[in-house]
């Protein structure tokens, strides 16, 4: 029998996915698990706006962290994307957002301590990596006619600007808008590791179940995400951006002691810190590997390829949700909330909700990374249905759906989850500091017990991973010629 | 409306922005984050107000969100003084040559566990730690906590000769004791650990179901909480600054800052009374 080379790698992943799901810690370990979902929904439901005094603050914070830490990645990673061409300048991209924004929150903490300025480039970091990639990306796309037709003798930049910019524009200026809210996501989930935005105080009010408390935190955050169009405004833009900076909060002054002190002691790893040879760096690097690295690779492994079928088979049954093929206008609008819901929400507050709510195990990881990234992609798929035009003859129902609809958007549906299937590695280690074992478990691990040269390997192999997945995904997309656009 | 409102938010950051530039010379200090992060709040925003009044410089409490971020914060002299746990302080004293334990509660001295258990497992109350608790799920507390963490699996690698990961058929880490209290009360975990204080003090507000989870055995005691101040502070307060703030922790007797914590008054204490905690860590390997 012959199959398709899209369907044969839809298979293997399926089978890898089925196979993993042996290995994997799935459970429901709490009693009650449904009470607790439901006393979650009542506080949803009738939110206190009013419990937290610093609600209004932690917003006004959230949003400055991620408007100055946005425009900072932003304004780097386009002089980046200018030399991007260079192999170097494409291994340190890869590698500067191979880390996680919380990896880098947690890394600065050690000795920036809370100065706004670790939240800052917590995001700022990662940021330009993944700007300097899609913008020259973009920049590559643009039609090279208008600069052969200018005069010799045209100066570079001027040719850059009137040429290449103006064709470019709309593109940018619509993947910065996205990057603006994916900001606005990562700057409040670093207040779950003590910044002085949103996830501080939905931690705060989760963990002691406050749920109508952390209900209203939640709805504000959406408010404010799905309001973006009515208050990011191009004329308002220079405004936020020179104004953010005075909104940051009051941190602690930094010491630049406590830097110089982290680079030349604190991640260096013991043995040779103390001196004591390289014999016994090799058993301390074997020991490290063998009892952390190995197995928060595996579990990081396992959960990523659970994550991404999961939220492959999400994504298909979400899009039909705003597809016009199918419902009607009030289907629909569900359908979007549902959507917009499940995509604004970061997957590490949602995998917090869960895991408070059902237990440890990876369960709730797989069920937050499928729900985030299947909201993302199934809006866009669905997007897509919609500009196509079926014969007014063709079949209705699951007909439509399976013959008329899916074969059209598969190709760019895989290329969407091979374009995410890096994205949901990141967040797949990142999770482990809620307790589920992968790698960001070893991390902060070692950090909760003073050791930074373990965690910077960690770190370390935790990037490394991310870009060996990165290449794979890259190689398959394009071995099964798959385009995307960067816009997710 | 909105624009006095918004005017009020941008008075209110500008405000918070100047008390930035101007917290150079504040005295700030912090708690690791073993409970419930509201009660933390007002308990130890008690402290900051009691103390600014005894030391007559201005105080300041930050709240953390882990052990090791208040360990660090020491560190780096962004706080001067903090009130740890058993190893939390051993561990920051080592990173911090100078510095000092000042004060620990009364209770301190002679610290203790409760295991508990849900009330499915059928366990009861008994002198050693029951042999029935193997293939249980379990929690600690938080990954860095002495009570909720190192003396738990001191005893049990003790007992069984063997990591938890070994004895039990989960094990996982609940963040703080209240949280460790509400998973075992839930059956989330059969098994967890908990400090006594903490356990006392909920039982005693009747926040505790008696009927589903109960205390199962008690550990031997050891030292713990306690007060630590940087080395450096004397030069940068003035002279006989760490005993003014020594005295004013010791002559803390307002019945409710106390009960807060909850303490029944501090007592002197010194780096040494700590030595069985780090040797314990040692042996862990949570120290090198």
């Amino acid at each position: 029998m012959h199959l398709s080379p899209t369907l044969r790698i839809s298979l293997l992943f399926l089978v890898i996915a089925i196979a993993a799901l042996f290995f994997a810690d799935i459970a429901i370990t709490t009693a009650n698990p449904w009470r607790d979902l439901g006393r979650f929904f009542l506080g949803v439901a009738t939110p206190d706006f009013f419990s937290t005094e610093g609600l209004a603050t932690a917003l006004l914070r959230t949003v400055a962290f991620a408007f100055v830490g946005v425009a900072l990645g932003g304004a780097c990673g386009f002089l980046l994307s200018l030399i991007y061409r260079f192999y170097p300048v494409r291994i340190f991209c890869a590698f500067i957002r191979a880390i996680h924004e919380l990896f880098w929150a947690l890394i600065f903490l050690q000795f920036f301590g809370f100065h706004p300025l670790t939240g800052v480039l917590a995001i700022a970091i990662p940021y330009a990596g993944i700007f300097a990639k899609v913008y020259s990306e973009i920049l590559e796309e643009a039609d090279p006619g208008p600069a052969r037709l200018l005069p010799p003798g045209t100066g570079l930049i001027s040719t850059f600007l009137y040429t290449r910019i103006p064709d470019c524009w709309v593109q940018l200026r619509t993947y910065t808008a996205y990057r603006l809210e994916c900001g606005l996501r990562s700057s409040a989930i670093l207040g779950f590791v003590g910044l002085p935005t949103l996830g501080f105080y939905l931690e705060t009010s989760f963990s002691q179940g406050l749920y109508s408390e952390a209900g209203a935190m939640l709805i504000l955050f959406y408010v404010l995400i799905a309001t973006i169009p009515l208050w990011v405004k191009p004329k308002l833009l220079p405004v936020y951006i020179l104004g953010a900076p005075f909104f940051l909060g009051d941190g602690m002054p930094i010491i630049w002691g406590n830097v110089e002190r982290f680079f030349t002691q604190d991640i260096i790893p013991a043995p040779l810190r103390d001196g004591e040879g390289l014999a016994e760096l090799g058993s301390w690097f074997g020991d490290l590997m063998l009892t952390e690295a190995l197995p928060g690779i595996w579990n990081t492994l396992l959960l990523t390829q659970i994550a991404l079928v999961a939220t492959g088979i999400l994504t298909l049954l979400a899009f039909p949700l705003i597809s016009n093929h199918f419902g009607g206008p009030i289907r629909r609008t569900s359908g979007h909330v549902f959507l917009v819901i499940a995509r604004s929400t970061p997957e590490y507050i949602l995998a917090y909700i869960l895991l408070q709510l059902w237990g440890p195990s990876m369960l709730p990881a797989v069920v937050a990374l499928a729900l985030h990234n299947g909201g993302i992609i199934g809006h866009l798929i669905g997007r897509q249905t919609n500009t196509i035009q079926l014969r007014p003859d063709a079949p209705t129902g699951y007909r439509r759906y399976s013959w008329e609809l899916v074969p059209r958007v598969y190709r760019s549906f895989l290329a969407f989850l091979f374009y995410r299937w890096e994205i949901i590695m990141r967040e797949t280690a990142i999770l482990g500091i809620l307790g589920i074992y992968t790698l960001g478990f070893y991390v902060d691990s070692a950090i909760q017990q003073i050791r930074f040269d373990r965690a910077m390997v960690l770190i370390l192999i935790t990037a490394l991973l991310n870009i060996g997945i990165d290449v794979l995904g890259r190689y398959i997309r394009r071995k099964l010629a798959l385009q995307t656009m960067p816009t997710c | 409306m909105a624009m006095s409102f918004i005017r009020k938010l941008m008075l209110s950051s500008m405000l918070a922005f100047a008390s930035f530039a101007a917290s150079a010379e504040t005295f700030v200090f912090t708690a690791i984050p073993d409970e419930d992060e509201t009660r933390l709040m007002e308990r130890f925003q008690g402290i900051a107000d009691y103390l600014q009044e005894e030391l007559g410089v201005e105080v300041r409490y930050i709240p953390v969100k882990s052990y090791a971020a208040a360990i660090s914060a020491f560190r780096n002299n962004q706080v001067q003084l903090a009130w740890f746990g058993g190893l939390s302080g051993v561990q920051a004293r080592s990173l911090v040559p100078g510095s000092q334990a000042l004060a620990q509660g009364v209770e301190d001295e002679a610290f203790y566990n409760y295991f508990i258990a849900h009330k499915s497992t059928g366990l009861e109350r008994s002198d050693t730690l029951p042999e029935d608790i193997r293939g249980k799920t379990f929690t600690f507390g938080s990954k860095g906590s002495t009570s909720g963490r190192l003396i738990p699996e001191y005893h049990i690698r003790r007992i069984f000769n063997e990591a938890p990961d070994d004895v039990f058929s989960r094990v996982g880490f609940s963040g703080n004791h209240t949280r460790t209290l509400r998973l075992v009360e839930a059956g989330t975990y059969e098994v967890g650990a908990i400090n006594f204080a903490v356990w006392e003090k909920e039982l005693e507000n009747g926040n505790i179901n008696t009927d589903e989870v109960k205390v199962i055995w008690k550990t031997p005691a050891y030292p713990n909480y306690q007060w630590t101040i940087r080395g450096d502070v004397d030069g940068r307060y003035g002279e006989g600054f760490t005993d003014k703030v020594r005295q004013a922790l010791l002559s803390m007797d307002d019945p409710e800052l106390l009960e807060s914590f909850p303490r029944s008054g501090f007592i002197p204490t010194a780096n040494e009374n700590y030595e069985p905690i780090r040797s314990v860590a040692e042996q862990i390997g949570i120290l090198d």
